[in-house]
């Protein structure tokens, strides 16, 4: 590895102060920590570090999401082939997935890592390696027709608005990435539902119905897929909300590096039966009927209790508190499913709304804590 | 005995270089020094002019803020000079030691014939006192005070720590007249912690007028702090006093013989030392007298040399002495080379506590682990792993974060009397941002007392 040290040894004087480039000097220092993990020793404290660190941390997710990607690119061009009526290869459908999804993700990851790096440089520190994830997370809960300036917007939107606004990775209370979506799905309503669930056929046919599991049960007409094809995925929907399967290996991967909080996904799929077998008890119309079990593969329940609900910055941060914001979240989600016929996918907003409310759960679990201090103070009696 | 105490959350740091259990006496040093940076919060005066001949026991500086607690000599010699370092701090006091250590006779009577006040007055004299440390604030104590409890630790679960039932072989009747002269410090009890499976001792498992605790687990289940947790913890308006187990030889070897000598045994311990063993030195040694001709010589690696444990030590030049209250002398690589995709590739030598490298699937492996960081600070992101390795009804998220924005309330409410940051050297461990928690902890614990003196 020494030709590629002394590469960016030799650049890094245009980097520094008095350089050239010196204003790039925090981009440059993300890519040449990127590539070289830096010799920077402890100076205070534990003279030793876990190898674990923010990027790989991150990096963990992404590993987390492959599967999800796969899966989505595949279905994108399987349901477009469907649609059309065209016999086709695993191969052409997937190839048209990826024609479609490629852009997607590159305009994501260009726009939100563009502002992050502006971001770092005007705050001068290091550039955060949260975006790494949102960047791959906007795509994926996206139809594949949005438009790629319309992708461009809602990131930027919600990495300026969701996150730096607030100061940065860590700070944010909102998750970027389900703000992004919520942005497309209230400025654009007409990009985010109806016939946009399959990718190249609105201008080319018409009649076809792309609904999702979802938009079936709201409206009452179309055919449900049954729930094997939920489960595996091949039904229309964002990119990759659809496969639980896929998603479960995701799971699998998250909980297993202990990356993703295992806590947190119970307690939402938990709050989602729960909520869904009390509706289904006192069941008065079809959406009611659906066996409880349908909400966790059917729409993004799946995608956003695995990447979602557990991103851990806008999630609960005490360990009490995360049961409660899972098991709300579910709850919610089944609610605003099946009550509101206005919003058919209420995972995203569900999420969005515990976002806001974590804090306080968190306080309230500080503040029992506390309370369990005192009392302890208390019971050892006659201090002098 | 009493029922054995289960910690269960922690970490055993898994490093390579276990002092062997061979005791071995260092050649005595040209240079004995006595560093003030290690007492927290001390402001130096010095007693002593320059080319003045001292006794082993001599007082050479006392605290500006408590005049009582003197610091002495370690050995006798001649006072030759002040290391200073950035704004005229005293970073060292050296002396040249004499061929013998000629040692001040305190005149030391029968400890039961001395009352309460006298037995701190010979302590505060002969230089013992700085052995007493209290909580809450982790500092020196403070002579005045009446504590309500004396804590001792008999066992140790840093990184390579050394073994307490080692280092007590000879020595378990100073030991025990150590106890006996805490004893008479409080009111409360005077509580020793060992290790339920490993502590064989008889003089530390059957010790007399004292409360014996039996404690199992990782690491931090030796730090005095979790143990005064688990048995009587620190509450508002509370003092409780703490010493290591070494001083409360040193301490009882005064009591017995009526000088200040503080010599101890200490493990040469890390990756880096080629014979890991234990030594006989004095306090304030130098350090290079037991690394001489003993470290892995490699070109490319730089060393690094940690007086104490590489959780809580301190890093000291290679020619630098020994810290006051260190127990071990850790020599681990430096780890000042970049190192590609370091980040990602999950290399078997790399030990993590998360599941994302291999260090899980091999628990009996032992790491050599280097000093590099790994990455550079950044927010708080990832939750829920600090509290596996703080065994304490503590959030240490939320106090740290209280911290950080000077919520003296908060900060108090949320425990801060109770903690040290040795307490929290696991959690600065495991931080997958590198945010400093033990310097974080100290400004806390400084914020608190500057509050309430």
């Amino acid at each position: 590895m020494k030709p590629l040290q002394n590469l960016v040894e030799k650049v890094k004087p245009h980097f520094e102060k008095g350089g050239r480039f010196e204003k790039f000097y925090r981009s440059f220092e993300a890519f040449e920590t990127f590539l070289l993990v830096p010799g920077n020793v402890t100076t205070r404290g534990s003279h030793i570090r876990d190898a674990m660190d923010m990027k790989r941390t991150m990096v963990h997710v992404i590993i987390a999401l492959v599967p999800v990607l796969l899966f989505g690119m595949w279905n994108v061009g399987y349901q477009h082939f469907k649609a059309i009526g065209v016999e086709a290869e695993f191969i052409d459908q997937f190839v048209y997935g990826l024609i479609k999804v490629l852009p997607i993700v590159i305009v994501s990851y260009a726009a939100g890592l563009a502002i992050e790096f502006i971001f770092a440089s005007i705050r001068d520190h290091e550039v955060n390696e949260g975006f790494l994830v949102s960047g791959m997370l906007i795509p994926l809960i996206i139809p594949a027709s949005t438009p790629l300036w319309m992708v461009a917007v809602a990131t930027i939107f919600a990495v300026i608005i969701g996150k730096e606004v607030f100061g940065g990775t860590g700070m944010n209370i909102l998750n970027p990435a389900l703000l992004a979506r919520a942005f497309l799905f209230f400025a654009y309503p007409s990009y985010l539902s109806g016939e946009v669930w399959i990718a190249g056929t609105a201008e080319q046919l018409d009649g076809v119905s792309g609904a999702t599991p979802l938009a079936v049960l709201a409206i009452g007409e179309g055919d449900m897929p049954s729930a094997m094809e939920m489960f595996l995925g091949t039904i229309p929907g964002s990119i990759g909300e659809t496969s639980t399967v896929a998603i479960l290996l995701g799971a699998i991967v998250l909980v297993v590096t202990g990356v993703g909080s295992l806590r947190i996904m119970l307690s939402v799929v938990a709050g989602g039966l729960l909520m869904g077998g009390i509706l289904n008890l006192v069941a008065v119309n079809e959406f009611m009927e659906i066996p409880p079990y349908y909400h966790l593969i059917m729409g993004g329940f799946a995608f956003g209790t695995v990447y979602m609900a557990t991103d851990p910055v806008s999630a609960s941060q005490t360990g009490v508190g995360k049961y409660i914001y899972g098991l709300l979240i579910g709850v919610l989600t089944v609610l605003i499913r099946v009550v509101n016929p206005a919003y058919p996918e209420g995972m995203m907003l569900a999420i969005l709304f515990m976002n806001v409310f974590a804090p306080l759960i968190d306080h309230y679990v500080v503040q029992s804590h506390i309370k369990k201090r005192m009392q302890r103070m208390e019971k050892i009696p006659a201090k002098a | 005995m009493s029922q054995v105490i289960k910690i269960k959350k922690g970490l055993d740091i898994r490093l390579q270089g276990e002092a062997e259990k061979i005791l071995e006496t260092a050649p005595r040093s040209e240079v004995y020094a006595l560093k003030p940076p290690d007492f927290h919060g001390l402001f130096p005066k010095m007693m002593v002019k320059e080319g003045e001949k001292v006794k082993a026991g001599t007082p050479l500086f006392f605290d500006k803020y408590n005049e009582k607690v003197l610091f002495t000599a370690p050995v006798s010699g001649i006072y030759k000079e002040l290391v200073r370092g950035a704004k005229r701090r005293i970073l060292e006091v050296n002396i040249t030691p004499d061929a013998e250590t000629d040692h001040l006779d305190f005149k030391i009577g029968s400890l039961g014939d001395m009352d309460r006040q006298e037995i701190v007055d010979k302590m505060l004299q002969s230089g013992l006192w700085p052995m007493v440390h209290q909580r809450p604030y982790s500092v020196i104590a403070n002579p005045e005070d009446k504590p309500k409890a004396i804590f001792v630790s008999g066992f140790n679960t840093a990184p390579l720590a050394p073994d307490f039932d080692f280092i007590i072989k000879g020595q378990e009747d100073h030991f025990q007249k150590g106890l006996d002269a805490l004893a008479r410090l409080t009111d409360g009890d005077v509580h020793l912690s060992i290790d339920a499976e490993n502590t064989r001792s008889n003089a530390l498992q059957n010790a007399k007028g004292v409360k014996v605790h039996q404690f199992s687990g990782p690491h931090p289940a030796g730090n005095v702090g979790i143990q005064i947790h688990h048995i009587d913890p620190v509450d508002k308006g509370d003092i409780v006093w703490y010493v290591d187990f070494q001083d409360v030889i040193i301490i009882g070897r005064f009591f017995e013989k009526g000088i200040y000598d503080p010599s101890k045994i200490i493990a040469l311990t890390g990756s880096e030392v080629l014979n890991p063993r234990y030594y006989r030195v004095i306090t304030g040694a130098k350090i290079s007298d037991i690394t001489r001709d003993n470290i892995r010589q490699e070109k490319e690696v730089n060393k690094r040399f940690i007086s104490g444990d590489v959780l809580t030590g301190d890093k000291v030049d290679p020619n630098g002495f020994l810290g006051f209250y260190d127990n071990q002398v850790t020599v681990i690589p430096e780890g000042d080379k970049p190192e590609f995709m370091g980040w990602l590739i999950p290399s078997p030598e790399k030990f993590s506590v998360s599941r994302t490298f291999f260090s899980f699937l091999m628990p009996w492996k032992k790491y050599r682990i280097n000093t590099n960081i790994r990455s550079g600070e950044r927010p708080f992101v990832i939750t829920g792993i600090y509290e596996k390795v703080l065994p304490m009804e503590i959030m240490p998220m939320q106090l740290i974060k209280s911290i950080m924005i000077n919520d003296i309330d908060m900060m108090e409410k949320l425990g801060i009397y109770e903690v040290a940051p040795e307490d929290f050297a696991l959690c600065e461990f495991v931080c997958p941002s590198k945010i400093e928690m033990q310097t974080i902890i100290r400004e806390g614990l400084d914020t608190m007392q500057r509050e309430f003196s």
